[in-house]
C-alpha cells in the first residue's frame, strides 16, 4: 500500500539550510521517528509534511498524489506540537470539538465523538474541565485527542513528550505506541531521544547536523548495522576504531590487524574505514592474551551501575568500553592487564 | 524573616511612596472635586462652602442627558472602531520581523507627541472644502465637486480614534506578541482556514486583552474636550466640553463638579458591566 513519499525536498530559510537531498518513502499503518541532534532539520521536515512550510524545493506525495502546493487547512492531518498548542480559551471538551465545529457537526455528534476520544486517551468525564486546570500528562493526552479528532490521514507528533518528567515520558511512550497500534494510523513523531526511539518505531529516520538523512530502518536493524560513523556513534554506545583496510577482509588499527566477516560495497584495500563494535559485544579477559582480534591494553576505570558493568580499557592508544552483566563480570580491577576480545561478527566496517 | 508581612516603617517605605502619590495627586484632586460639588456657586464670585444637592439636582436637564448620551455613545464607537482596526493590525505588526517591528512601534509612538490640538487643525484642513482630499478625489473623477466634511460627526470619529488608535496597539501589542504562534498552526492542521483561524483563535484566546483595550480607549476618549470643539458642531460637543465651558468660562465650578463626578459614575458603571460581559463567556479557572 502507498504512504507518504518525500522526492528530493530542500528547505532554506533565507541562506541556512534547514533540511537538504530528502528521499523517503513512509509505508502506510507504521509508526515512523525522525531522530537527530537538534538543529538536523527534523521539526522543520514534520512541518513541511503538514503544509505549514513549504519546501524551497520537492515534492510531497501522499497515496501517490501530489499535495505539495496543499495549504495545511486541507490536508487533513492531525498534529501534536511541542508547546501542544491547546487552546487556552477553550474548555478541554470544546478544544477536542474545535475541528469538528468548523466542519459544521451537530452538536450531539460532537459531543458523542468528544466522549468516545476521551475514553481513548483515558480522560473520561474531563470535557468540562479547563485547560489551566489539567496536568502535563492530562494536557498531553487533550492534545493527542483533539489531534485524532479529525480521524487523520496521517498522525504527527512534534516532541510532543519532551515537556514531561523521565516516568510519565516512558508511560505515555507505551501508551502512544499501543493507541497508534489499535488505530494503525501511519504516524511520524519527531526526537532527539534515541531510547524513545527505540521504544516507539517501526522505522527510525536518523538525521544528521548536515542536515540530511543518513539511515532509514528498524530500530534494531539502525542499531546493528548503522551506514555511518554518524549514525554508530549517535545510536547508542560504540567503539569506534580507525584504520585502513586491508586484503582478505582484514582492517588494520594502529598496529593490530583484526578479521572482519563483511566489507561495505566500494572498500577495497588501502581505503580509510572505521570498525564499529557495539560495548556488549565485546568480551574481556584477565591477563594479556594473543589470538584473532584480540586486543591487549589496561584497565582503565570500572563503572559497575548495578544492572550492568562497564569496562574501560586503555589500548595504546584509544579507548575500548566494554559492557557485561552482573553475573558474567570479568575478574578485573583498575590497573590490571586485560585482553579485549573483539568478534568478527560484531565489527561492522563503515567507509566513513 | 522570608514571606513575612512587612515590619516597620522601613520594610513599609517602598509602598508608602506610591500610595503617598496616589492620595496625593489622586484622592485629594477628587475629595476636592467631590466637596465642590455640594457646594454653592457665589453669582460674580466663586462659590461659598455649603452642602446642597441642588447642583445635582439642575444635571437632570433634557440638554444634559443628551449630551451625556451622545458623549458616551460616540466614546464607545470610537472605542469599537479603534479595536476593529487595530486587532487586525497590531496582529500582522507581531507576525513581522523584529526589525519591522520596532519601526512601526516607533511611528506609532510619535504620532503620540502630537499635540491634540494640531491633530484637530490637521484633520479639519484634511477635510475641508478648499484644501481637503475631497479635492483629490474630484480630480481622480471619483466626485462631481469638493465639499466640506468638516465640522461634523465623522470629523470628530476620525480625530478621536486617530489620538486613540496608537493607545490600542501599544495596549494590544504585549499580549499578542505572547501569543503561542503554534495556536494558530495548531487550528489550521485542525482544518481551520487562515480566516476562521484569526477569528476564532486569535480573537478567542484575546479576548480579556480586547475587552480591557475596549475599556481603555473608552475612558481616554470621554476625556477629549478639544477635539469636539474643532472638529464638532455644537450638537456634537461631548461633556467634557461642557464642563470645560461651565469651569472655565462660567466660572460655575460647583456645578461643573457635579457634572464631572456623575460622568465619571456613569462611566465607571460603564465599564464594570463591560468587564462583567467579559468575564461572564471566561470559564472560571479554580
Amino acid at each position: 500500500m502507498a504512504g507518504l513519499d518525500l522526492k528530493d525536498i530542500h528547505k532554506r530559510f533565507g541562506s541556512v539550510v534547514a533540511v537538504q537531498n530528502v528521499d523517503l518513502h513512509i509505508p502506510h499503518g507504521r509508526f515512523v521517528c525522525f531522530l537527530g541532534p537538534s538543529g538536523c532539520g527534523k521539526t522543520t521536515l514534520l512541518r513541511l509534511i503538514a503544509g505549514l512550510e513549504q519546501p524551497t524545493a520537492g515534492r510531497v506525495l501522499l497515496e501517490d498524489q501530489d499535495i505539495t502546493d496543499r495549504p495545511a487547512h486541507q490536508r487533513n492531518f492531525g498534529m501534536v506540537f511541542q508547546s501542544l498548542a491547546l487552546f487556552p480559551h477553550l474548555t478541554v471538551g470544546e478544544n477536542i470539538a474545535y475541528s469538528l465545529r468548523i466542519r459544521k457537526k451537530a452538536a450531539a455528534d460532537c459531543r458523542r465523538h468528544v466522549d468516545e476520544l476521551l475514553e481513548l486517551v483515558r480522560l473520561p468525564g474531563y470535557a468540562a474541565r479547563h485547560i489551566s486546570q489539567l496536568s502535563g500528562g492530562q494536557r498531553q493526552r487533550v492534545a493527542i485527542a483533539r489531534a485524532l479528532a479529525i480521524e487523520p490521514r496521517l498522525f504527527l507528533l512534534d516532541e510532543p513528550l519532551s515537556a514531561l518528567d523521565a516516568k510519565l515520558r516512558e508511560d505515555m511512550q507505551l501508551e502512544l505506541r499501543m493507541l497508534q497500534q489499535r488505530l494503525g494510523i501511519t504516524t511520524i513523531l519527531v526526537t532527539h531521544d534515541q531510547r524513545e526511539a527505540m521504544t516507539m518505531s517501526d522505522l527510525i529516520v536518523v538525521m544528521g547536523t548536515d542536515n540530511q538523512v543518513h539511515q532509514m530502518g528498524s530500530p534494531l536493524e539502525i542499531y546493528r548495522h548503522p551506514a555511518d560513523t554518524f549514525v554508530a556513534d549517535f545510536i547508542g554506545t560504540s567503539n569506534l576504531l580507525k584504520g585502513v583496510c586491508r586484503s582478505g577482509r582484514q582492517v588494520v588499527i594502529s598496529g593490530k590487524t583484526l578479521s572482519v566477516e563483511a566489507l561495505p560495497a566500494g572498500v577495497s584495500a588501502g581505503s580509510e574505514v572505521s570498525i564499529s563494535v557495539r560495548p556488549e559485544d565485546i568480551n574481556v579477559l584477565s591477563g594479556a592474551h594473543e589470538g584473532e582480534n584480540h586486543l591487549q591494553g589496561q584497565v582503565a576505570f570500572v563503572r559497575d551501575t548495578g544492572s550492568s558493568v562497564e569496562i574501560y580499557l586503555d589500548c595504546n592508544g584509544f579507548q575500548i568500553i566494554s559492557q557485561s552483566t552482573p553475573k558474567s563480570r570479568p575478574a578485573v580491577r583498575q590497573g590490571d592487564a586485560a585482553t579485549a576480545v573483539l568478534p568478527p561478527s560484531a565489527c561492522v566496517v563503515l567507509s566513513t | 524573616m522570608i514571606g513575612g508581612p512587612p515590619k516597620g516603617l522601613r520594610a513599609r517605605l517602598p509602598i508608602l511612596y506610591p500610595a503617598a502619590m496616589l492620595v496625593v495627586f489622586f484622592v485629594i484632586p477628587f475629595g476636592i472635586m467631590l466637596a465642590v460639588s455640594f457646594f454653592k456657586r457665589e453669582p460674580g464670585g466663586f462659590y461659598t462652602t455649603d452642602f446642597s444637592i441642588g447642583n445635582y439636582a439642575n444635571l437632570f436637564t433634557v440638554l444634559f442627558g443628551r449630551v451625556l448620551v451622545f458623549s458616551i455613545l460616540i466614546s464607545a464607537f470610537c472605542a469599537a472602531l479603534c479595536v476593529a482596526v487595530g486587532f487586525p493590525f497590531t496582529y500582522f505588526i507581531t507576525r513581522m520581523r523584529r526589525k519591522a517591528q520596532v519601526v512601526w512601534l516607533v511611528v506609532l509612538v510619535s504620532v503620540l507627541s502630537l499635540s491634540a490640538v494640531i491633530v484637530a487643525f490637521a484633520w479639519s484642513i484634511m477635510l475641508s472644502q478648499t484644501a481637503g482630499v475631497s479635492n483629490l478625489l474630484v480630480w481622480l473623477g471619483l466626485m462631481e465637486k469638493a465639499v466640506s466634511w468638516s465640522p461634523g460627526f465623522w470629523a470628530l470619529t476620525c480625530g478621536m480614534c486617530y489620538i486613540a488608535f496608537p493607545y490600542t496597539v501599544l495596549v494590544l501589542y504585549p499580549p499578542m506578541s505572547r501569543l503561542d504562534p503554534h495556536l494558530p498552526e495548531a487550528a489550521q492542521t485542525l482544518g481551520a482556514s487562515p480566516v476562521t483561524t484569526f477569528f476564532t483563535v486569535v480573537v478567542g484566546s484575546l479576548r480579556s486583552s480586547i475587552v480591557a483595550t475596549l475599556i481603555m480607549v473608552f475612558a481616554f476618549t470621554l476625556g477629549t474636550y478639544l477635539i469636539p470643539q474643532i472638529l464638532g458642531r455644537p450638537q456634537h460637543w461631548t461633556l467634557s466640553v461642557l464642563i470645560t465651558d461651565e469651569a472655565i468660562y462660567r466660572s460655575n465650578l460647583p456645578f461643573a463638579s457635579a457634572m464631572a463626578v456623575f460622568f465619571m459614575v456613569v462611566s465607571l458603571a460603564l465599564v464594570g458591566l463591560t468587564m462583567l460581559a467579559g468575564k461572564a463567556k471566561e470559564p472560571s479557572p479554580r
